[in-house]
């Protein structure tokens, strides 16, 4: 439903948010035709009962003026009546179960569809926005559509059938009044267009309001600490207090513009009785009509003008629908990562992505991990490029660290390489193969990875070490989790690897999650290894220990190890000094310590207070005390 | 719940609420007059053959539809601004309930469920109240004005309105019962698929890294199925109750034309009384089906109303009257953070995060916290703020147990720089002011020196007024946290704490952000936790943290000698030297 999407964008006029909402009922096509079948049913039972009524009561008036009772018949004509209303009732009651199906799968498929967005969205889509803004759309927006959908749906149809089918009655029963009856048309339509002009724009406005109220309420909730912290909670409150005001402003004139349809309607509805009353009566004095007539005929008129009067009403619920189906629309329509060069065939692999992404993959299965970037340059904004004409490459089973001040670009480095951007200009290549000619999963299957911020999803422990090889077997994964040091503390919870772990990783330290995210890593098995900051926030001991295993691991694997601490790359066989999005330096540990440039300022830095060069700290405090004790450290 | 929430939310809207009903009422009574205008017509016009007091009768029934309508439009307004009234206090409430909760209450309902609760649940509530103020205030007084009428016009008739109401009453009932709990459970999936669509944009990096889509759809699909079959049931049970409702309305008018019949065979009962008492009893039936359409999203309201109660109730944090006497003076030169046997323990768990610490961190001095991963070092510096309360024992700053001090009072005093850095969407400028709202531009500037974060700032197009999106994404983790730590040191504290603050910077800015600190902090009491060596070297006292306990404290050169931990921890940083 969002192949079409591109073209589409933004998400267009309300009418046509609606007709693509019709158009997304295809897959319901059957219920549909099977509702609305019911609904004519209904509709032809529920108009001519009334009929049957007036005919019987008409039996009574004929006595009533002189002629001969026909209690048989008055029996009868009651009985009929009363069979089409149980009739009318059973189709009514199967009409709204095929309507609530219909409805609920389109809500369904369009929450399926918002999902699978989220995954071909470019990470950059991300950056630029808030996630609760995203998830109102997700959330409210599309619960708003069901829900309303389920209210509408059903009643638009009756009404209209209602409609047509009472106005044929009427017709039938009497022109004359069927005209004065009919007059109460244009003035709803009037009506209608006229509320619906104006509050168009608070709709548009309340659902952008909720929007901006669900974003604050999920950042802050996020950062509730920091906001405690600085007890900025007045001030967050006040933030919040403009939002909300504006919601209520919006949310008010739209209510009461869609509040208003349902008196306007009365008033046409009633204005409509008073005629019918009048001119019947006098028709009736004329000879014209019967009482019976007259009876059928107002019970008519109010099945013919109340259905209107709902359309009216509808009008406005149907708008707040258009309104957040747009929303949902605008996502769906985002543009997506650039098209991959399509291929039949040749996945055969247990995680293959349901059209995800393309299947290209390296030419070989047993990729041996030789990476080149070749003068590559690229920015996240035109006017301030981050790196320029960068080359460099890594020899299979190497181990490269990249170093260099914070924000110098080596995250982007590694996320140039998975492809969450794409390259300016220039080219990376694995094993000689362009990466931008791969499918983007089938590249990515190449890399274990563990970044900067660990990812836990709420789950246990066990299935959030999985993740990296779906299917892995029990003692797979201990394995990876005991070389990673996750076993460790997981003996110490009363779950072990059961324990369900949430709201990003609660109850783990931050530490942990670190380690699980490599456990996680190890057990993929993939033949590149990225490691960004993967155990800034786990002790030195420990990482002593995971590096060790590590080595192990990186044997025969490609690494890139992002990292400050210098202790993490020291042994590797490449390392990257990045300055400015430029590599300044490279070389091993010992030729770059040897060269007395940047790296090893750097390294001085780093291991100054362990071998006694206090004097060169400027910290305060620990000036006079140098220590000796260091030197029997080391 | 739900009658005493909106009852209290509606009571500082009495006039208004007031004026709705009288409204309701005259526009109610204008429509069920209409019927016996019409009666009038039909028994003194017709069967007369009066004309003059058809037209008569006529002018009467439109200039009541003029009120009816007048009336219905005002109630309508004044229903829309109370109820959105509501729905603006509710959520304001919410909101800054959110902020005054302990953490690990936000923690336990979790952003997601709290998004959910702060604007679909509190639309629930708006909706209810809309349609409380125009269906049922008018459906009993339809109702019952369409029972007395229909009375007057023949009371033997009318047992068979006394019959219908009971069985109508009964099929609301049994209905609303079946859909509260399947309303309270789906209110519940909503927030189940906005959880996971929020972890899914949290870790687009990693799910895609590791192609892990399909699984993640297959996540969604189930809550998406558990949603769909949810909304599927309910829906299923609304669309039954219509019809039934119509069933039984239905027969008792055909009901109505049979006994009526027979009655004006009898010569008991005019014709145009049958007429009316059929659109008495449509009347009737409308003002059932009216209290049905509120019934039916009651009990989706009932379910939202104890979701916002739940958030309402949670007790907020125990926040000191800030009219405690001398609790707000900040006293410089006083004796800083003092641990007296804290242990601390998450509320049922077995082991406790620390046992028994006790250490004195007296102004001016350094105190840094180092031990293993999860060893329970973050939770020191969340317990000083009191993010989290001790389990038992006391933390004490500047000689008040802090448990005494009113809790913005405490923070006011404290600047701290949590292990997660977060940063809100707006500008830097607005960002850093969060620490110090007074703060000038230049005072900024200092802070961002300080912090080694004026470089880059500088660097970006618009300077402070560069706009953050979410989290800060698009800076580097560095970036991040040294933004966080100028926001700290903006304000003039007497304790900072430093939560592995150092952690994403290489060392040669840290060691320049911490020569630059120097004078920042001076006479203040530090608090760092850390993980490198050289961070915590200069330190004026060093504890050691393991599983929990205070396991050695004193200065490097101290625990280098006393301590076998912590000359494994040095070892482990310094092999390279070994090597070199």
């Amino acid at each position: 439903m969002s192949g079409e999407g591109e073209q589409l964008s933004p998400a267009g006029t309300p009418s046509r948010s609606l007709l693509r909402l019709v158009g997304l009922m295809k897959p319901a096509r059957a219920v549909m035709a099977a509702a609305i079948l019911c609904i004519c049913g209904f509709v032809a039972l529920n108009v001519s009962a009334p009929k049957v009524l007036g005919d019987a009561t008409d039996v009574v008036a004929a006595a009533v003026f002189g002629a001969r009772f026909d209690p048989g018949r008055f029996v009868f004509l009651l009985l009929v009546a009363a069979c089409m209303y149980c009739v009318t009732s059973l189709l009514s009651w199967a009409q709204g179960r095929l309507n609530a199906l219909a409805v609920q799968r389109l809500a369904y498929d369009l929450r399926e569809a918002v999902e699978a967005k989220l995954h071909r969205l470019p990470v950059a889509y991300y950056d630029g926005r808030s996630r609760g803004e995203v998830l109102s759309r997700a959330t409210n927006d599309l619960e708003n559509v069901s829900q309303t959908l389920n209210q509408l749906l059903s009643q638009l149809l009756t009404s209209t059938l209602m409609v047509i089918g009472a106005l044929g009655m009427m017709l039938l029963l009497s022109p004359l009044l069927a005209v004065v009856s009919l007059m109460a048309v244009p003035l709803s339509a009037l009506a209608s267009i006229v509320v619906t002009r104006r509050s168009q724009k608070y709709f548009v406005r309340q659902w952008e309001a909720t929007g901006d109220v669900n974003s604050l309420v999920e950042e802050t909730a996020t950062g509730h600490e920091t906001i405690k912290l600085f007890n900025a909670q007045s001030a967050m409150a006040v933030r919040f207090a403009d939002h909300n005001e504006g919601l209520y402003a919006a949310s008010s004139k739209a209510q009461f513009a869609s509040g208003l349809m349902a008196p306007l309607m009365g008033f046409v509805s009633n204005a409509s009785y008073v005629g019918v009353a009048i001119v019947g009566a006098l028709q009736f004095l004329a000879g014209a009509m019967s009482i019976g007539g007259i009876q059928a005929f107002i019970q008519f008129n109010r099945l013919f003008s109340q259905p209107l009067g709902q359309i009216g009403g509808m009008a406005q619920v149907l708008q707040s629908c258009a309104v957040s189906a747009g929303r949902v629309f605008e996502l769906l329509d985002a543009a997506e990562l650039t098209a991959e060069p399509a291929e039949p065939g040749g996945v055969g692999r247990a995680d293959a992505g349901r059209g995800v992404d393309g299947p290209l993959g390296l030419p070989s299965d047993s990729p041996t991990g030789r990476v080149a970037f070749e003068h590559i340059s690229f920015s996240y904004r035109p006017d301030a490029p981050l790196i320029e004409d960068l080359s460099f490459h890594v020899e299979p089973g190497q181990t490269v660290a990249i170093v260099g001040h914070t924000g110098a670009g080596k995250t982007t480095l590694v996320s140039l390489l998975m492809r969450f951007h794409e390259l300016g200009s220039g080219r990376i290549t694995i094993d000689g193969v362009d990466i931008a000619g791969m499918g983007r999963d089938a590249l990515r299957r190449n890399f274990g990875v563990v970044l900067q911020d660990p990812w836990i999803f709420s789950g246990t422990i066990r299935e959030n070490i999985e993740y990296g090889l779906p299917g892995a077997s029990e003692s797979e994964i201990v394995a990876a989790a005991e070389a990673s040091h996750v076993g460790h503390f997981v003996r110490s919870l009363p779950n072990g690897y059961s324990t369900m772990l949430s709201n990003g990783g609660e109850p783990l330290s931050q530490g942990q999650r670190q380690l699980l995210c490599i456990a996680r890593a190890r057990l993929s098995g993939r033949p590149i290894l990225i490691l960004d900051e993967a155990t800034s926030s786990v002790d030195t001991r420990t990482e002593v220990l995971i590096r060790q295993a590590m080595h192990r691991l990186r044997s025969n694997k490609t690494s890139f190890v992002i990292a400050h601490r210098l202790s993490t790359i020291r042994d590797a066989d490449l390392i990257l000094v990045m300055d400015h999005g430029r590599i300044v330096e490279h070389g091993t540990h010992r030729s770059l310590l040897e060269r007395g440039g940047y790296y090893a300022r750097l390294h001085e830095a780093q291991f100054a207070a362990g071998v006694g060069e206090l004097a060169a700290m400027p910290v305060r405090s620990a000036k006079h005390r140098a220590g000796q004790g260091e030197m029997e450290a080391s | 719940m739900l009658a005493s929430l909106l009852f209290q939310r509606l009571a500082p809207y009495k006039a208004h609420v007031l004026a709705i009903v009288l409204l309701q009422l005259v526009q109610t009574a204008a429509a069920l007059l209409l019927p016996t205008f019409n009666a009038k017509i039909v028994d003194d016009g017709l069967v007369a053959g009066n004309s003059e007091v058809i037209l008569r009768l006529g002018a009467w029934m439109l200039l009541l539809t003029v009120i009816q309508v007048l009336a219905a439009v005002l109630a309508g307004y004044l229903g829309a601004v109370v109820a959105m009234r509501v729905g603006r206090g509710l959520r304001q409430e919410l909101f800054d309930k959110i902020h005054s909760m302990p953490g690990q209450d936000v923690v336990a309902f979790g952003p997601a469920s709290l998004v959910v609760r702060t604007t679909n649940d509190v639309l629930q509530l708006q909706n209810i109240t809309v349609l409380v103020f125009s269906m049922l205030v008018a459906a009993p007084v339809m109702g019952i004005g369409g029972v007395i009428l229909a009375v007057e016009q023949d009371v033997a008739l009318s047992w068979i309105v006394f019959a219908i109401v009971p069985v109508l009453l009964l099929i609301m009932l049994v209905i609303v019962r079946k859909l509260v709990p399947l309303y309270r459970e789906g209110q519940g999936l909503v927030d189940r698929i906005n959880g996971v669509l929020r972890e899914q944009i949290l870790g687009t990096a990693v799910i895609r890294a590791f192609v892990r889509q399909s699984f993640e759809m297959k996540r969604f699909e189930a809550a998406n199925d558990a949603l769909t079959k949810n909304n599927l049931r309910s829906a299923r049970i609304v669309a039954a109750m219509l019809p039934l409702v119509m069933t039984v309305v239905n027969l008792s008018s055909a009901g109505v034309v049979w006994l009526g019949g027979l009655r004006i065979i009898a010569g008991e009962m005019q014709l145009g009384a049958l007429t009316a008492f059929i659109a008495y009893i449509m009347q009737i039936l409308l003002a059932i089906m009216m209290a049905m359409y509120v019934l039916s999203t009651a009990p989706r309201a009932a379910v939202s109303a104890e979701r916002v109660t739940e958030v309402l109730n949670t007790d907020s944090e125990r926040v000191l009257s800030a009219a405690t006497p001398d609790g707000v003076a900040v006293r410089p030169s006083a004796e800083g953070v003092r641990f007296d046997n804290v242990v601390f323990a998450y509320p049922g768990a077995e082991t406790p995060v620390l046992e028994s610490i006790t250490f004195h961190a007296p102004p001016g001095t350094t105190t840094a916290v180092i031990g293993s991963t999860g060893s329970g070092k973050s939770t020191i510096v969340s317990l000083v703020p009191r993010l989290l309360d001790v389990s038992s024992g006391t933390i004490s700053l500047d000689g008040r147990d802090i448990a005494a001090v009113p809790l913005d009072a405490l923070r006011n005093q404290l600047g701290v720089v949590p292990q997660e850095s977060w940063l809100f969407r707006g500008t830097i400028a607005e960002n850093l002011r969060i620490s110090l709202p007074s703060a000038t531009d230049s005072q900024l500037w200092h802070v961002l020196e300080a912090a080694q974060a004026a470089d880059f700032v500088r660097e970006l197009p618009r300077g402070l007024e560069t706009t953050l999106s979410q989290g800060g994404a698009g800076l580097s983790g560095g970036q991040r946290q040294r933004l966080c730590i100028a926001r700290a040191i903006l304000r003039p504290a007497s304790v900072y704490l430093f939560d592995d603050s150092f952690s994403a910077l290489d060392t040669v800015t840290e060691a320049k952000l911490r020569a630059a600190l120097e004078p920042e902090l001076r006479g203040a009491t530090v608090i760092i936790v850390a993980q490198r060596i050289n961070t915590v070297v200069s330190a004026d006292q060093i504890l050691l943290i393991d599983e929990g306990r205070l396991v050695a404290k004193g200065t490097h050169d101290e625990l280098l000698k006393s301590s076998g931990t912590y000359r494994e921890i040095v070892a482990s940083q310094l092999e390279t030297e070994e090597a070199a």
